[in-house]
């Protein structure tokens, strides 16, 4: 028996005497306990990872979380893993420091984030306003296109892109991925919102069609503009296996893969790389909490009817 | 002088005319001033789709036919790439692995998380929206940073699952779920569920709110229990978000890799002991990549979105059965 024991069988205690003596309070009390031991669960490798980013190698294994206030001292808790972090790191291709790599993936995921709202919002506005040869099988397609997994024309790709010359180049996880059947669905539904009339207006004004649809059109799907930066955004921050097999020179790689290369070079000291972990968690979630509200509405528009 | 024959025949039989006249009209308009239009802001998506979705597709159908060794040298073998992989110990092993991992997401992490969304669902709970989103939140992170992250959390004596479970138990403090054959697909689900449960969450969570408060109230007053209620009530609503969460996660599952590659880096080179976390698309990279047979990563591609076809397909089938029964 420990202190965690007693913790959950008074609870369970608490739970059991007040379904008996009031039902109603005791199920909320359930319920409400349920939620906050699973809150719990789901924060605490988080919490690991900001503690173990910030303790010394020494003393990494030795706490589970923090060490006690009275054994806190420069000695066991320090920036020391970051220190090591962004020291240059002697690669075959020269030295190569963390920032460029936090570099290189701020870069990718912003460029994919903005070129792919555009391309996406252009054809959305285009399948939802414009009466076009093609367009229900164009649309077919596009479903169809989304059902299939996107791995199994890994190899073919990778030809692909062999072929253009593009290896090696930042062009061949970009240009893939800049506009995507989802986005386009995603922007279609909004778009679709946007009332004829003001497009007519717009025409009738004398608006070139590029200029109805940059600015009259796309301030009006603003929040599914937010929804879908997110996504595209996470989507490319975390992407992983275009990176890897399409990139060679250390100097150009992400995120994902260097801290993947990292957990056989920080074997012993893994306080490092998981300095590096925690870093690269921050960007996504700074973003996700200035606009969850926004993305987990755009998550469930396509699967739920509202 | 400008009066229309529209006008004419409006005057005589209104509704008629509008139907035959002005629809085409206006049809002709779209296709003839904008028409073009449509095609040039859609034109980005059809380049990208050709060069990288339907040239590959046709590609891959002429790959899998030939033994490539990198992308400049190839033979043609006619059907032999499949039959290495029909034959091949290791595709039953990713095979399998995968389906455990899909029975897994389907019979353990959906059910997890439509019970977290019914536990959240309930009235007056102002905290909903911030238990939402610590639910969610290992979402952020991806696949790659979660394998990364759970390699060390497993680690035996130190890491945190194990000392948890200890403290809990009294025993697996010495467990090594990575270095072990039987357990690594076990450590594979656990940080699946950790990473997954809150994102299909969201799903059921908003198809329960959509449920008709009003059945639900009639049926309580008809004297339905709790449980009677949410099978004759809630579970027919939820069907259709339950069958595209049940097929996305299926397919989804057929994909598996970031996640046991990177937790399993240090373990069996990203495949584990004995192969025990291959996946499908583990082993399509392994032969692409690793060994630069594209030919194979193509013919392992065609089967697996023929298992993904098959499999979805009975799935959707099942649940329109399920549907008209209920």
């Amino acid at each position: 028996m420990n202190a965690l024991h007693y913790l959950l069988l008074g609870l369970l205690a608490i739970f059991i005497t007040l379904v008996v003596v009031r039902p109603r309070i005791g199920w909320a009390f359930g319920r409400w306990t349920a939620l906050v031991c699973v809150a719990v669960v789901m924060l605490l490798p988080f919490v690991w990872l900001v503690c173990a980013a910030f303790k010394d190698k020494d003393v990494l294994n030795e706490y589970a979380f923090l060490p006690p206030l009275s054994a806190i001292s420069s000695k066991t808790i320090n920036l020391d893993n970051f220190r090591t972090l962004f020291a240059p790191q002697e690669t075959t291709q020269g030295p190569v420091g963390f920032w460029r790599y936090i570099a290189n993936s701020l870069f990718l995921a912003s460029t994919t984030t903005f070129v792919s709202l555009l391309l996406c919002s252009m054809g959305g506005y285009a399948l939802a306003k414009f009466r076009f040869r093609g367009k229900g099988f164009l649309l077919t397609y596009m479903l169809a296109s989304m059902a299939v997994p996107g791995v199994a024309l890994l190899a073919p790709n990778f030809a692909v892109i062999y072929h253009l010359g593009w290896m090696d180049s930042y062009k061949a996880i970009l240009i893939p991925t800049a506009v995507t059947a989802f986005g386009i669905f995603l922007f279609r539904q909004a778009m679709n919102a946007v009332p004829d009339e003001l497009i007519e207006a717009g025409r009738i004004d004398g608006c070139s069609e590029w200029r109805i649809y940059y600015q009259l059109a796309m301030p009006l799907v603003r929040p599914m503009s937010g929804e879908f930066c997110l996504i595209a955004f996470l989507g490319a921050w975390n992407s992983y296996l275009a990176p890897n097999v399409f990139l060679q020179t250390q100097a150009k790689l992400t995120l994902p893969v260097v801290l993947n290369q990292f957990m056989g070079v920080y074997d012993r000291q893994y306080g490092v790389f998981l300095a590096g972990t925690l870093l690269a968690v921050l960007p996504p979630a700074v973003l996700f909490l200035a606009l969850q509200r926004e993305f987990i509405s755009g998550l469930t528009s396509g699967a739920v009817k509202q | 002088m400008t009066e229309s024959p529209l006008n004419v025949s409006l005057a005589t039989s209104p509704r008629r005319s509008i139907a035959t006249t002005n629809a085409p009209r206006r049809d002709r308009r779209f296709l003839g001033d904008h028409g073009v239009a449509g095609y040039l802001f859609l034109s980005p998506f059809l380049i990208v789709t050709t060069l990288f979705f339907l040239f590959p597709h046709g590609w891959a159908a002429v790959l899998a036919f030939y033994q490539t060794s990198g992308p400049d040298s190839r033979v043609f073998v006619g059907l032999s790439n499949f039959k290495f992989i029909l034959s091949d110990a290791d595709f039953y092993t990713a095979m399998k692995n995968t389906a455990v991992f899909a029975v897994a997401s389907v019979f353990l992490q959906l059910p997890l998380s439509l019970g977290l969304a019914m536990l959240l669902n309930a009235k007056n709970s102002r905290t909903k929206n911030l238990f939402r989103l610590v639910i969610f939140l290992p979402n952020l992170v991806g696949q790659v940073f979660v394998g990364v992250l759970f390699s060390i959390l497993f680690t035996p004596t130190y890491g945190l699952f194990n000392r948890l479970l200890a403290t809990l138990t009294g025993f697996g403090l010495e467990q090594r779920w990575l270095d072990d054959p039987a357990l690594v697909m076990p450590a594979v689900i656990i940080a699946s569920l950790w990473l997954y449960v809150g994102f299909n969450m969201i799903y059921f969570l908003a198809a329960l709110q959509n449920v008709d408060q009003g059945l639900i109230e009639a049926a309580r007053i008809d004297g339905a229990g709790p449980i009677r209620t949410f099978w004759t009530v809630t579970v027919p609503a939820i069907v259709p978000v339950a069958t595209f969460v049940v097929v996305t996660s299926t397919i989804g599952s057929f994909q598996l890799f970031e996640l046991p590659y990177t937790l399993l880096q240090e373990h069996g080179g990203g495949f584990g002991p004995k192969n025990s976390g291959l996946t499908i698309v583990g082993y399509l990279y392994q032969y692409a990549f690793r060994n630069g047979d594209l030919g194979t990563g193509a013919a392992v591609g065609w089967v697996l979105t023929l298992v993904i076809l098959v499999v979805s397909l009975v799935q959707i089938r099942a649940s329109k059965l399920f549907g008209s029964h209920t």
